[in-house]
């Protein structure tokens, strides 16, 4: 048995797969409901607040800013073992919703709470790829 | 408002000492129930004959049916029957279903249990992992954790807290001297309490600060001991109180907030669950924060204490940090934050680590806190927090 065991992938379901089929041709795609003028993210049956059913899916371009982040100085589970220093972000998308993901190509002295950030598509394997970011600019 | 009335207290206290390495043999989660329930209720003078109600979290023997499991393996009659499961508030959100339940005329005899202490291993462990390797975050087929957060390493506590703590830098200012000094001044608490894990450990801020950093910006010593332990609680009716064998601790306002799992996902995440909670909580008691005696709030981390001191409106939004500076926060301070020790000092018994505050508080308005006792402590304000400041339970407890 390997000494890591082998690091957590997202099992889309089929609610969810627009958004990582998205990834896997380098866009971004989240839900938007029109009768509540809001944006969704995670994908959803319904939207939250309205629980309008009315959610479709929409091409955005991906950028927005760190709204916070940690450097995770030690493995957060075994399965992470060897990514450390880990720089795990939320990021709050131009549309307002916001997700998790890891800054790269990044120095730590850089990294500022507000700083634009942009998509960076990164194939993990044969099915999956991973929504990381990096500084715009 | 509506809400209790203060006739319903804690009357009966039951809480092992907590051990990083347990010395006593494994318990199945039935048989703690059995042993907490018999002594929270020899502490109180009650008779297990006297309960008509419980308050579980999950046990180990039955994913379901929690309730009626520990009855029949107690050989109880209840009508009141409740399980909670909000994590380090549940214990907190367990008292006031418990209060609740006998003003009601439900219930005259609640028994609150939160055992933590280790089960026996099944002698062939089905295979796989185990659940909780992600701690708190569900890696469940389907979880909203399992497909958008445990990949990109967003697991469990520390990272979440890390990243509270980031943004009310951001917006507020950061000063780890600051908050260093709410696991010093907890811990001189802890020196004193022969019943906590660092009990023969103090530390200084500089300690804290040079204690390697785990998730940039909480150190080490910022961070909970996790160990094993157990506590219970008797809560009774008025008139069983009279009769029972402590000062009775009246439950005189509660308050509950649950907002989202994670910080991702929060609608602003420095808008805690708590300050609605605690106006609750205040409100309904007709107590001000002028009143509290002492203070004994969930910590997890010290950012959870700065921020619970802010939103319990014991001082504004960002100024937590000067509040911490300025004052004393040792049982034998001005400002008695956690005098057993807290978490941080005392130890996280699992679940029953957030019942250790509500222990506390008891027993120091019962005047039995003996070598950390706060002087003349009548009124305590105290917090359950689950998930990531986002479920919240406040209370108020108040001796005669």
């Amino acid at each position: 048995m390997p000494d890591t065991p082998q690091r957590p992938l997202p099992q889309p379901i089929d609610r969810t797969r627009p958004f990582w089929d998205g990834l896997r041709e380098r866009k971004v795609r989240i839900q938007y409901s029109p009768s509540s003028a809001q944006w969704v993210f995670y994908p959803r049956s319904h939207a939250p607040l309205t629980l309008a059913d009315d959610l479709e899916w929409r091409e955005i371009p991906g950028t927005g800013a760190l709204y916070t982040y940690t450097i995770a100085r030690r493995p957060t589970a075994a399965e992470f073992a060897g990514e450390e220093p880990q720089i795990i972000a939320v990021v709050e998308l131009d549309e307002g919703p916001r997700l998790t993901s890891t800054l790269v190509n990044v120095a730590e002295a850089d990294i500022r709470v507000g700083m634009r950030l942009r998509p960076v598509f990164d194939d993990v394997d044969e099915q999956t790829t991973l929504l990381r970011y990096e500084p715009a600019g | 408002m509506p809400g209790l009335t203060g006739n319903a207290a804690i009357v009966g206290i039951a809480e092992w000492k907590p051990e990083r390495r347990p010395t006593n043999p494994p318990m199945f989660t039935l048989e703690q129930w059995a042993r907490l329930s018999r002594e929270a209720l020899d502490d109180a003078g009650l008779s297990p004959a006297d309960v008509d109600g419980i308050c579980a979290t999950n046990i180990r023997e039955s994913d379901s049916f929690v309730p009626s499991t520990i009855t029949e393996y107690l050989g109880l009659e209840v009508n009141f029957a409740e399980v909670v499961d909000l994590g380090g508030a549940s214990c907190a959100a367990m008292v006031w279903r418990a209060a609740a339940a006998i003003e009601l005329g439900v219930a005259n005899v609640v028994v609150i249990a939160a055992p933590s202490w280790p089960s026996p291993r099944p002698p062939n462990p089905p295979a796989g992992p185990s659940s909780w390797r992600f701690g708190a975050s569900s890696a469940n087929y389907g979880s909203p954790q399992a497909e958008f957060d445990i990949p990109y390493g967003n697991v469990a506590q520390n990272c979440g807290y890390a990243q509270i703590a980031t943004r009310y830098g951001a917006q507020y200012g950061y000063d780890p001297e600051a908050l260093a000094k709410i696991a010093v001044d907890q811990r001189i608490s802890a020196n004193h309490n022969p019943a906590a894990v660092f009990h023969d450990n103090p530390i200084t801020i500089e300690d804290v600060i040079n204690s390697p950093m785990i998730a940039d910006p909480l150190h080490m010593l910022e961070i909970v001991m996790p160990c094993f332990g157990g506590a219970a609680l008797v809560v009774a009716s008025k008139e069983v109180a009279q009769r029972a064998a402590n000062r009775p601790i009246w439950i005189t306002g509660f308050g509950e907030r649950v907002l989202h799992k994670t910080p991702t996902y929060a609608a602003d995440l420095l808008e805690t669950a708590l300050l609605p909670a605690a106006e609750s909580a205040f409100a309904m008691s007709g107590r001000t924060r002028a009143d509290v005696d002492l203070i004994d709030v969930y910590d997890c981390y010290t950012i959870t204490v700065l921020m619970t001191i802010e939103d319990s409106g014991f001082c504004a939004r960002g100024e937590g940090q000067q509040f911490v500076r300025e004052h004393d926060l040792s049982f034998a301070g001005d400002f008695p934050c956690n005098p057993f020790g807290g978490q941080l000092g005392f130890g996280q018994a699992g679940l029953a680590g957030g019942m250790s505050h509500i222990t506390d508080a008891a027993r120091q308005l019962m005047r039995r806190a003996d070598t950390h006792q706060v002087a003349d402590a009548d009124v305590a304000f105290v917090t359950g927090n689950g998930g990531l400041m986002s479920e919240q339970v406040a209370l108020i407890l108040e001796g005669d």
